[in-house]
């Protein structure tokens, strides 16, 4: 039998169990095993609580950073860094982000992300430079031995060994006695007395290779899942499913069972175009061609004739030398890494000339550009290609893939693609995702966020700080909780949506049926919105829920998985929808247009617009900008010690 | 022309080789089915012979597969970037062109990452 079937088919290789259906009890349920999911998972395996994570595919490698993770952001907490907590929080918010940022789940991160390093560390992950291989480099730290990434001076993004950081979660969770549910799709979150908008007592799931189903009853359930990728295109002949800053599984299936739940989200309406062409085959290898931010900062560009690119620091005055790449602007008190911002955010970088496209156009700068690793210090050229591109998640094949090629960074130009146009109607969902309290629980009593699920809610160290807190919290909670009977109706109405799929013979296949949602959006919520248009795609998104989806079908527990996470796609759809309705008022810090309500950010409109299902449709409401209240406070008063033994 | 027998055949999704596995080498040991993300594998139904890529379409080129693989420093599979993918480069001194998947290729370069 050849490794590639071309056209044959093989017997399924999996024993088929649809008709099984087995419980599962435990104290604290987590769902998703990505970096958040397992912190918290050991948060509560800490407190030796009986733990379950559910997990689509396989812990040992799976989430966004899955094959690994080259920077560690907002690390303030270090012992080298210039920038307290509070500034790191909430200065990028206020000045880059036009005030639309998580505050609560960012100062989290930024007091707790050195500690939580030094966990990995301890669980066997290398975070510093101890062989001394970049001994007096500007971006190391002596004493610490830690390597950063961006602002040289402040020190609060770290530079790291992360292709080893789910391999030593994986072992922690191991050792702690987790115990994984892997090739396991949760599907549904379970309500008390199967109520929309009870308490959450349970989820189910089933196995995406057997089909068994399974029902989970809990006393605390943790989300942390990824947010949907898929909303806006879909190509099967664009590689990975069109994933860029996640695996092709993340289809917004958390966004999807919360929602039916009745959690309560924030953000739905943000979208942004993809700033290049991302790892999708229409692009290129993410960070596999020349570059020169995030994992290439600061490398230098150079154009067909070898004529170096010009830099801008923070205030948009051109610079000359290298070290003031890495530093900040003058009157700047440090290199804000803005995730999440508006049209502005990214001003606050160092960065290539901002109307390079136009001087292209006039002459002075001539096509391919290149990325001149040649011409950068030993010591940079060495820690962009060798460390950082050796250890960013997907990129690690990037490393053995170019070397093996004969590129070699010491006398080689790669060329740079990014002046690629990006495809009509490229857009992405940009962090939206569930409302929390400061212990990290939803509106829903027993439900509990990590991760990038938590709305504005992006990176390596955000996910583990969140996940760790989201899970003490839950800890805390079980703790305290009785578990509570599963309603039979719940559990049945649900095998009943989830296996409608395989009762069909023929029907629409899950590919189409996500074409079809991609170009709904694309055409009734794409670049500019009115409400007529906006009310056409939801009439046709129900068109398609009651007509065509009805008829998607699956032949095996694979395809069914794809037919549910599209099933999902329409839902997160519709919610995206019900969201965009419900702003009315351009906004470019959330990269949303409104041709009927043209003006920008005005001030009535200035805060949170939240959504959620009730018993009569969706209920929109709305929280202030700064909901979070006072951080040192509120961090105090929420902040718990793990408990259990150290690790 | 030689004789050989001609099928009417669907067409495949395209790219469709993510990963090329050297079945001399590869030992059936289904590792990758095991930690594949995206569950791209499948276990071949002849026992210690190399996993079926099944949904090539579905892989999104991380690499996992390699990392975990027993046998991939002695070259049982390695990653193949589709065409569209690969991505060309210059060497400063003298201006020659290279790219990923060139006909008479440079020598590999042998130095590990950090």
């Amino acid at each position: 039998m050849p490794t590639s079937l071309r056209g044959l088919s093989i017997k399924w290789p999996y024993p088929i169990e649809y008709d099984k259906e087995t419980h599962i009890e435990c104290d604290v349920l987590v769902l998703g095993g990505g970096l958040a999911g397992c912190f918290a998972a050991l948060s509560a395996a800490r407190k030796s609580l009986k733990v379950v994570l559910v997990e689509k595919s396989a812990v040992l490698h799976s989430g966004a950073a899955g094959s690994g993770i080259d920077h560690w952001m907002a690390c303030p907490s270090n012992p080298a860094s210039k920038v307290n907590p509070e500034d790191s929080t909430l200065l990028p918010i206020k000045k880059y982000k036009g005030g639309y940022g998580n505050a609560l789940a960012d100062y989290i991160t930024a007091k707790d992300s050195y500690d939580v390093l030094c966990e990995l560390e301890k669980m066997g992950m290398k975070i510093r430079d101890t062989e001394d291989e970049f001994e007096g480099a500007p971006f190391r730290d002596e004493k610490s031995k830690l390597l950063f990434a961006y602002d040289y001076d402040t020190r609060t993004c770290i530079r790291i060994w992360g292709v080893g950081m789910k391999p030593s979660l994986y072992k922690e969770c191991r050792r702690m006695n987790v115990q994984f549910c892997e090739r396991t799709m949760a599907t549904s979150l379970l309500n008390e007395g199967g109520l929309l908008g009870g308490r959450i007592i349970g989820a189910t799931g089933f196995n995406t290779r057997t089909g068994e189903f399974y029902v989970f009853s809990s006393k605390a359930t943790v989300l942390c899942m990824a947010t949907p990728e898929r909303i806006w295109i879909f190509s099967t002949e664009w590689t990975g499913l069109v994933g860029r800053d996640g695996p092709p599984g993340n289809a917004g299936n958390g966004h999807a069972m919360a929602w039916r739940a009745g959690a309560e989200f924030a953000r739905m309406e943000s979208s942004s175009h993809e700033e290049w062409g991302g790892s999708t085959g229409i692009g290129s290898v993410m960070f596999g061609s020349g570059s020169h931010f995030a994992t290439w900062h600061p490398c230098s560009l150079v154009d067909a004739e070898g004529k170096e690119i010009p830099w801008v620091d923070g205030n948009g005055f051109v610079i000359t030398d290298l070290a003031s790449r890495t530093r900040p602007a003058s009157g700047q008190k440090f290199i804000s890494l803005v995730l999440g911002g508006g049209e502005g955010g990214e001003s606050s970088m160092p960065r290539i000339l901002p109307d390079l496209a136009e001087r292209i156009k006039h002459g002075e700068y001539k096509l391919p550009l290149y990325a001149d690793l040649p011409g950068m210090p030993e010591c940079e050229r060495r820690v962009i290609f060798g460390l950082m591109v050796g250890q960013e998640g997907h990129t690690w094949p990037v490393y053995h893939n170019l070397s093996q090629a004969g590129f070699d960074p010491d006398k080689d130009l790669l060329q740079v693609y990014e002046l690629s146009p990006a495809p009509p109607n490229w857009r992405r969902l940009r962090y939206g995702g569930l409302v929390t309290d400061w212990d990290l629980r939803t509106n829903l009593e027993g439900l509990y966020a990590g991760g990038q699920i938590l709305f504005d809610g992006i990176g390596a160290s955000h996910a583990c700080c969140t996940g760790r807190w989201a899970g003490r919290h839950a800890a805390e909670y079980a703790l305290k909780t009785a578990r509570s009977a599963i309603s039979r109706a719940q559990v049945d109405a649900e095998k009943h949506r989830i296996y409608a799929p395989l009762m069909q013979d023929e029907g629409i296949e899950w590919k189409e049926l996500e074409c079809g949602i991609a170009k709904v959006m694309q055409d009734y919520c794409g670049d500019t919105k009115t409400a007529g248009l906006m009310d056409m795609g939801l009439k046709y998104i129900e068109e398609i829920r009651e007509g065509e989806a009805t008829t998607i079908y699956a032949r095996n527990p694979h395809e069914l998985m794809r037919a549910l996470e599209v099933l999902d796609i329409l839902t997160c759809a519709e919610m995206i929808i019900h969201a965009c309705k419900a702003r009315k008022a351009s906004n470019s810090w959330l990269h949303f247009k409104r041709l009927d309500f043209p003006d920008d950010d005005p001030p009535a409109w200035r805060k949170w617009i939240t959504i959620r299902l009730v018993q009569d449709g969706v209920r929109v409401g709305e929280l202030p900008l700064e909901f979070y209240g006072s951080l040192q406070e509120n961090y105090e008063t929420h902040s718990m010690e793990s408990g259990g033994p150290a690790i | 022309m030689r004789k050989k027998r001609i099928n009417a055949l669907p067409n495949l999704p395209t790219p469709n080789t993510p990963v090329i596995i050297d079945p001399e080498i590869c030992n059936g040991c289904n590792r990758c089915v095991q930690i594949c993300p995206s569950d791209i594998y499948m276990p071949n139904p002849e026992k210690s012979e190399p996993p079926i890529i099944m949904y090539p379409e579905e892989c999104w080129y991380c690499g996992c597969c390699l990392m975990e693989c027993p046998l991939h420093t002695k070259g049982a599979n390695r990653l193949n970037w589709p065409l569209m993918q690969r991505v060309r480069w210059k060497r400063k001194a003298t201006g020659e062109h290279f790219r990923v998947g060139m006909p008479n290729p440079p020598p590999p370069n042998r130095r590990p990452p950090v």
